[in-house]
């Protein structure tokens, strides 16, 4: 049984609401970082934490702040990415809408260490109803002197500001996010400079994801060092997964990060193993942005370890042989569901988010969709297939913002690790549109030349 | 007083540069010039902010700086990373950047029309120079190009959306130029496209530079429109006394005739000075103009080609001028375009060239 450091609360009635939450020890970590901690020990402490931006790069949270620029006389930002639109991912909403105070109590614990006096949370449009807890959570604590001017008598001012987003994927990139956010159309801009540099209002600006803003919280309640006793390596803390796809129990799991991919699939504590009783054929353990892999792949690395959930493990391998924690969207594919198909769909995601600025990903995008589509639909070449491996390969890389990559990333993997799939779609056009190839040998332990 | 202002070394496939702080790796290759300087379609050094999103300018770094000697893991914009001291650049000697040219050229290409026979921007079209330099011969896309809508923008300025790169520069132009922009990008991903949000003409004094900085055929003169082929046109430096700008242009003359004027190109193909919409549209008479004397055309363009009166043709093959390269043929749009009928002199057509007149070339 893992433990539970952001999700502990969740089940108690009424947590939403400041009382509750107050009396179940929330805010507790305002107290101490504002009474008792200067601005640089609250960053010391996250330093200390090992904590990992849960955004999707895993970029070291304490690194990030220590980074910021801090220029005299010049205002300083933190905005929290919850623009959250990566298929297959979840997890903050499940945070934001069941534990509104403790977003709100990490934002204001992180916006002190930062200097921030005006701190933004950039949330997808489409999470309209979540943004009225949030406003709803800002008002309680401005109410009770945890936002506003002088909190809690410290002089330390701080108000939270949500703002929606209007349904773009890209306004998730860091750079995309502050230019919706300063009102302009979301491209992602061409760095250097850094967002901690020259961010939102050209001002220093951090950006970080809704659950590593979270976890501040329990950092500064237990200490970044006891913190970083949890998990193993460079996975540090609890993870939040959410998990889909053909499992007997979808949802959001709080992981510590030293389980087997194996227990989480199968035991009744998490996923509760594939539905229906079928076999399992694939996944993407961190959000569709991440190489897909094959069962055998999955439950074990190619050296023949156990694949643990955690940053180390999912990568080991590079891309030949794994993939990514990514943003923990844990996407199960069972016997029944056809890979080409499901490249397909992630195709067409980028194509139709792509923001079109940078020429590899927005016309690379699209034709790599309607390949694939010919492919699906048995029309396909043989040919087809390796034009599609040149085209993900020459927008990897060469594009402004990683979602250029994202797009590539799993086209490379599917073609990698099913390329009898997509071969079998071609030579058996009529076949392939009555009935899916199945498990065919992705679940056998593959020898595996690296 | 002027701080002295610090010149650092960088080295470009192998031949090195003293240049100052803070230029960019495009900057610093222009310096040395010739091969080395990488395509830009969307940089545009009077334009702030501009480039960055082409990527036909992608080079690859071999050694960050002398401080940090690592190279950069991935190619990088030549346009948007300025150099540091030591810094070692790889342009045409890296394979990785040849073989990402080759896929920018051919994604940019990818739903391009490609119908210069019909477009006047060919002859002049940075798309077209760089396809032949860095293209393959054919593309592999085998779908139907896309189209949009067709808007109006106005008396003057013609849009052609399906030509357009998306190389933003004329959006820059409206905002720094005009300060009012009424044009932008709608849309997004491969439907992204120029445009006014609500059917408007694009009518500031200074709005017609957009046309002198599109890189291709999708800003192009509405009063020029189909008038001529620019090699068989005759650029002279002329200038005006103009309460607006400058004045000083370049007049594209057919005899006497001004067909077009458009600002001073340099070699890099910027204009040297904006110019106002009355110099571009109103001032088409001979009489407006003071005379300066013929452009210095590079060799290299087209427009070289064009019959000056009384100067002689170059009898160098295009091998020679471009020093023994074979320009590589994107694809023949003779054999593809319908509407191509290399037989027609255009020059010999009394007014605008109009499809009716292929149309009669084709039954014939
Ligand atoms: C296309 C794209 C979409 C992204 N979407 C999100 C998102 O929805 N939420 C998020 O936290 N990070 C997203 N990111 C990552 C952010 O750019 C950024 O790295 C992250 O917010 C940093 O926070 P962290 O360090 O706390 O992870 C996205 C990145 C890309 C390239
Ligand atoms: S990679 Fe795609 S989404 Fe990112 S800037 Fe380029 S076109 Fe836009
Ligand atoms: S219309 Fe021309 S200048 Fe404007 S973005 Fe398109 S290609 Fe660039
Ligand atoms: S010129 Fe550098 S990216 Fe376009």
């Amino acid at each position: 049984m893992g433990r539970k450091l952001l999700l502990d609360k969740a089940h108690i009635e009424g947590i939403r609401h400041f009382d509750v939450y107050r009396k179940n020890g929330g805010y507790s970590a305002v107290e101490k970082a504002l009474k008792e901690m200067t601005p640089d020990a609250v960053t010391e402490e996250v330093k200390k934490s090992g904590l990992r931006g849960r955004g999707g790069a895993g970029f070291p949270a304490g690194m990030k702040w220590s980074f910021l620029a801090k220029p005299e006389g010049v205002p300083r930002y933190l905005v929290c990415n919850a623009d959250e639109s990566e298929p297959g991912t979840f997890k903050d909403r499940y945070l934001m809408e069941f534990l509104p105070h403790l977003l709100i109590e990490g934002l204001i614990v992180s916006s002190y260490a930062l200097g921030s006096h005006r701190t933004y949370i950039y949330i997808r449009g489409e999470y309209a109803w979540i943004v009225d807890i949030l406003e709803q959570a800002i008002e309680e604590a401005r109410a009770n002197n945890f936002l506003g001017n002088n909190i809690l008598g410290t002089g330390f001012n701080c108000e939270i500001f949500v703002q929606r987003g209007a349904g773009a994927y890209i306004c998730g990139e860091e750079t995309a996010l502050l230019e919706s956010l300063e009102g302009k159309r979301g491209n992602p801009r061409i760095k250097p400079p850094f967002p901690a540099v020259k961010g939102l209002y050209d001002c220093p600006t951090v950006v970080n994801n809704v659950e590593t803003l979270a976890a501040v919280v329990p950092i500064i309640n237990f200490g970044g060092e006891e913190y970083a006793k949890i998990g193993v390596g460079k996975s540090t803390g609890t993870k939040l997964i959410s998990a889909c796809g053909n499992i007997n129990k979808p949802g959001v799991y709080e992981i510590d990060m030293t389980i087997s991919v194996e227990e989480f699939i199968y035991s009744d504590e998490y996923c509760g193993g594939i539905a229906n009783g079928k076999k399992l054929k694939a996944c993407i353990p961190g959000g569709s942005s991440v190489p897909i892999l094959p069962a055998n792949l999955l439950l074990k690395t190619a050296k023949g370890e156990t694949r643990i959930m955690n940053y180390e493990s999912l990568s080991d391998g590079g891309f030949a042989t794994g993939s990514m924690m990514g943003s923990g969207g844990f996407i199960v594919l069972d016997e029944d569901q056809c890979v080409v198909r499901h490249t397909l769909t992630l195709a067409r995601f980028y194509r139709h988010e792509s923001c079109g600025q940078c020429s590899p990903c927005r016309e690379g995008t699209g034709w790599m969709e309607k390949i694939l589509h010919n492919l699906e639909y048995g029309k396909g070449k043989m040919s087809d297939i390796d034009l599609l491996w040149d085209i993900q390969r020459k927008i990897e890389g060469n594009t402004i913002c990683p979602l250029g990559d994202a797009a590539a990333w799993p086209v490379a993997a599917a073609i990698r690790h099913f390329r009898d799939e997509f071969e079998w779609h071609v030579n058996n056009p009529v076949e392939s549109q009555q009935r899916n190839y199945g498990l065919a040998h992705y679940a056998d332990a593959l020898e595996i030349t690296v | 007083m002027a701080e002295e202002i610090k010149l650092i070394k960088v080295t470009i496939d192998n031949i090195t540069v003293d240049v100052p702080m803070g230029t960019s790796i495009l900057q610093a290759a222009r310096m040395i010039g010739g091969d080395v300087a990488p395509p830009a379609m969307c940089f545009y050094s009077k334009l702030k902010g501009s480039g960055g999103k082409c990527r036909t300018c992608l080079v690859e770094v071999s050694k960050g700086s002398n401080a940090d000697p690592r190279p950069m893991p991935k190619l990088v914009a030549s346009c948007r990373t300025n150099v540091m001291e030591g810094m070692e650049v790889k342009n045409i000697t890296s394979e990785r950047v040849t073989d990402a040219r080759n896929g920018v050229v051919e994604f940019l290409l990818l739903n391009h029309p490609l119908d210069c026979p019909v477009c006047d921007q060919a002859g002049e079209c940075h798309l077209q120079d760089l396809s032949y330099e860095h293209g393959k011969e054919g593309t592999r896309y085998e779908f139907k190009r896309r189209t949009f809508e067709k808007h109006d923008l106005g008396p003057y300025i013609q849009l052609h959306m399906t030509r357009c790169i998306l190389c933003y520069r004329c959006v820059f132009v409206a905002d720094q130029v005009t300060n009012k922009r009424v044009h932008g990008v709608l849309s997004r991903g491969d439907h992204s496209e120029i445009a006014t949000h609500i059917e408007k003409a694009l009518d500031n004094d200074f709005i017609g530079n957009v046309i002198d900085v599109c890189p291709v055929g999708a800003l192009t003169d509405k009063t020029f429109r189909f008038k001529n082929r620019v090699w068989f046109t005759k650029p002279v430096d002329a200038h005006r006394d103009c309460p607006t700008c400058k004045g000083k242009v370049t007049l594209w003359q057919r005899g006497d005739e001004v067909l077009r004027v458009t600002g001073r190109k340099d070699q890099w193909g910027e204009v040297e000075d904006w110019i106002c919409n009355t110099c571009r549209f109103e001032k088409k008479h001979i009489n407006d103009w003071v005379i300066e004397g013929p452009t210095k055309i590079s060799r290299h363009s087209v427009i070289s080609q064009g019959h000056y009166l009384g100067m002689k043709k170059p009898t160098e093959t295009f091998r020679a001028v471009h020093g023994g390269r074979d320009p590589k043929l994107l694809m023949d749009i003779h054999s593809i375009s319908e509407v191509n009928r290399p037989g027609i002199d255009l020059s010999a057509i009394p007014g605008p060239a109009t499809s009716d007149v292929f149309n009669a070339e084709k039954k014939k």
